[in-house]
């Protein structure tokens, strides 16, 4: 359902997606049955058809049965809307696959700073690459980000990737991801962070190994030279 | 219990007005100005949004009534639509303008059990909206940082940019919160003490239970809110540094205070709203309310887990990732007790005779539009979907599926069905119809759009949306404009209302005590009731809702009948 909407660009947005419709279907289900009650008795109860009223307390073990069953399966439904969200939550956010590389995004009033790491793919080398508002990755590479803020709060959010993340002054939050599309994305800024909140996007860009390497080395000569 | 104003001959007819209206003690005075006010704000409120829908929709035209809108006026439009509709519309409609016009009505006494607090609750509120509009005009501009008003962005001017305004808005927003702690010990203490005599606790007309548990739930919560307010105070003129990381201070415990409050806060307003709603939907379909006390304890239910839900804002704010969890499952959890209450209000017309008058239809709205923001609520409520949906219009769209049929919809049907009282003569029900449909179709016009568009990646808060190329593909674009024509038309057709509302209450049709022929108290009085309500107090004989009773030849069996 997500997919058609917007594409699914990291490995984690179809499972992610698969909530979402797990939540539709069920909830949908109990909207149009909900609605479709409600309207059929205001059809069925108005006035023309149903010139007296029945008299009926609602509290007798039958009447109530009318109730009860309909919330003991909204429960049930729950339960399931429960599991689902809390095993997804649990691979994208509480679990930590070992990584490929580590990126730095630092969110600032108002663009974002991307560090892409040496060959080692690790952070601190002087091979380090700082950008503003453009980061690129490796496709099908799992990444760990140090999500930083210098001033106040930002989100970090790659729709594509189905990935926010607030950045907080004072913290570094980790998290991570696997870009699985090659293609230039949007990076929003999604926590109003003053005036030039509107205008905090960034480009996503990912690409093959050869492209990044290529990429990457013209980048280091030229921040060097 | 209440203080009568007695003006000495002498004084001149302004001055007796002045007294009457302003400074008046009697409970329905207050209400009719807090509902006076509260209707103004919304005018406020209404235009805001006017102004940037249309920046959204025709991005860096000018504005009919404002001009140009930049980033700074956009923030500071949507912030304080935010505020306003919330916290000086929703607020004082719902609790304090219905809460103080029917407690006492209802409960079948002549005031409320302070009626000077009473007083000071509104002269509080009007300072505080004096305050709020002030801070539009002073240097800097009003406060831009939304309505949550997340430090450090809030509490830092070099960050904000409104050293003025965001002070002030704080202040208007702290000055409310002490005017509703007043109004709320009123409601509490007036219908637990002053009932009419034979009214027992399952005799209360749940309307009335509904505004009192919500007064509950706000004295509960609202101490954290007061105490954060406070602190952020400190900060933005002081630079204590309570909520800044350089200093020690975090930011993320300003989310803590403010949805400890602002979640319980939902509830606050919607309670009032199913209350309004049981009354009218009991008189027009001729019915007793289904289970009563299953109404009663799921609210009280709704109201305890309303406690326990807070940071399912904050899951992706930086909190520890096990704790979402937790508000995971009280999240989900807390439908049950709400589609318990839907289902009960869905069998109460099972069996009925339903009579789709003007405030029966609203009703009714509000049970069909809720049920859709309920549902989309679970979204935000499952962790791991509410990562993509956290901070998009999805979210806004959800929680407008719930805030207009609490605030809008709801209140339109309250309106509808005590105008006669408020003002002894009916509204035109044919006009009513024609602003019923004119303002429930255009809402849904404005928001199903608005769900798509978040679905597909667009954020909130942003001034423009051709600066994120991603967000301008397809129909997009095309969409956002969609909305804000449906708001246009909702927002037109709102004056149709305005002229019902002042015309009628000089010209329309004489009403009676009586005119829906209800059996809660407040029909017993004279419409409108003379201060002190009803001439020797009513005694209560039967539950609220014995309609259509068999043997008997009326249909309807008024609390204070004998037999």
């Amino acid at each position: 359902m997500m997919g058609s909407i917007i594409e699914q660009a990291s490995s984690y947005a179809a499972e992610i997606d698969q909530v979402i419709l797990v939540v539709a279907v069920l909830g949908g289900f109990w909207l149009l049955l909900t609605e479709g009650v409600l309207f059929y008795f205001l059809f069925r109860y108005r006035r023309k058809r149903s010139p007296r009223a029945k008299y009926m307390s609602g509290e007798s073990h039958g009447e109530k049965a009318w109730i009860h069953w309909p919330h003991n399966l909204v429960i049930v439904c729950d339960m399931v809307i429960i599991a689902f969200a809390m095993s997804a939550w649990y691979n994208i956010k509480q679990d930590l696959p070992p990584a490929d590389a580590t990126i730095r995004i630092v969110g600032q009033q108002w663009a974002w700073r991307f560090t892409h790491p040496g060959s080692a793919g690790e952070l601190g080398s002087s091979e380090d690459v700082e950008i503003v508002d453009e980061l690129h990755l490796q496709v099908n590479k799992t990444y760990h980000f140090k999500l930083e803020s210098s001033d106040v709060l930002h989100s970090f959010s790659v729709p594509v990737f189905r990935l926010k993340q607030d950045a907080i002054p004072g913290r570094i939050i980790t998290g991570w991801f696997k870009p699985t599309k090659e293609g230039a994305f949007d990076i929003q800024c999604a926590e109003i962070c003053g005036i030039g909140h509107g205008a905090m996007v960034a480009k996503l860009i990912v690409q093959n190994e050869d492209d990044y390497a290529q990429w990457i080395a013209a980048e280091r000569l030229r921040t060097k030279g | 219990m209440g203080t009568v104003h007695h003006s000495p001959a002498s004084q001149s007819r302004l001055a007796s007005i002045w007294h009457r209206y302003l400074f008046s003690t009697d409970h329905k005075v207050i209400g009719m100005q807090y509902l006076f006010t509260g209707m103004a704000m919304a005018i406020i409120g209404g235009f805001f949004a006017y102004v940037f829908r249309m920046q959204l929709a025709f991005p860096g035209k000018e504005v009919l009534g404002y001009g140009l809108v930049n980033a700074n006026n956009y923030n500071m439009l949507i912030t304080n639509h935010g505020a306003i509709m919330i916290f000086w519309v929703a607020m004082p409609v719902l609790i304090a303008a219905f809460g103080n016009y029917l407690i006492p009505l209802m409960a079948g006494c002549d005031d409320m059990v302070f009626p000077r607090i009473n007083r000071l609750s509104y002269q509080i509120f009007l300072l505080s909206v004096l305050v709020l509009i002030a801070s539009f005009f002073v240097a800097g501009g009003g406060f831009g940082g939304a309505w949550t008003s997340y430090p450090p962005l809030s509490a830092n001017p070099a960050y904000n940019l409104t050293p003025n305004g965001a002070s002030l808005w704080l202040l208007a927003v702290a000055l409310e919160f002490v005017a509703f702690l007043l109004g709320g010990i009123n409601f509490i203490t007036t219908l637990m003490n002053s009932r009419a005599p034979g009214m027992r606790m399952y005799d209360i007309p749940i309307v009335l239970w509904m505004i009192v548990i919500a007064s509950v739930l706000f004295m509960g919560s609202v101490g954290p809110l007061i105490a954060g307010a406070v602190m952020l105070l400190f900060d933005q003129t002081l630079a204590i540094g309570f909520f800044d990381p350089s200093k020690g201070g975090d930011p993320v415990l300003w989310q803590h205070l403010f949805w400890f409050f602002g979640h319980p806060e939902v509830y606050v307003v919607l309670l009032p709203a199913m209350g309004i709603t049981a009354e009218i939907i009991t008189v027009f379909s001729r019915k007793k309310l289904f289970a009563y006390k299953t109404v009663l304890f799921t609210t009280i239910a709704v109201g305890v887990l309303s406690f326990f839900v807070w940071a399912h804002h904050q899951f992706i704010s930086g909190i520890d990732p096990r704790m979402a969890n937790i508000f995971t499952i009280t999240t989900v959890i807390i439908s049950v007790p709400i589609t318990e209450m839907m289902f009960v209000y869905i069998a109460t017309l099972y069996g009925g005779s339903i009579q789709f008058t003007t405030p029966m239809l609203f009703a009714l709205a509000f049970l069909a539009e809720f049920l859709i923001g309920g549902v989309t609520g679970i979204f935000l409520g499952a962790s791991s979907a509410d990562i993509y949906f956290h901070d998009t219009y999805f979210v806004l769209a959800h929680f407008h599926y719930t805030f207009v049929p609490i605030a809008i919809i709801a209140v339109f049907a309250g309106l509808y069905y005590w105008f006669p009282k408020m003002f002894g003569r009916m509204m035109n029900d044919k006009l009513g119809h024609v602003h019923f449909w004119g303002t429930i179709i255009p809402f849904n016009c404005i928001f199903i759009p608005l769900f798509y568009l978040g679905a597909a990646g667009d954020h909130r808060r942003i001034y423009n949306y051709e600066n994120f190329p991603d967000l301008m593909r397809g129909h997009m674009q095309d969409l956002r404009i969609v909305a804000t024509i449906s708001l246009l038309v909702m927002l037109a057709f709102q004056g149709v209302f305005l002229y019902n509302f002042f015309s009628s209450m000089f010209r329309g049709k004489k009403a009676g005590k009586n005119p829906w022929q209800a059996n809660t108290l407040e029909w017993v009085a004279e419409s409108p009731p003379p201060h002190g309500n009803f001439p020797t107090l009513p005694v209560v004989y039967r539950p609220p809702y014995e309609y259509s009773v068999p043997g008997r030849s009326s249909d309807f069996w008024p609390q204070n009948e004998k037999a």
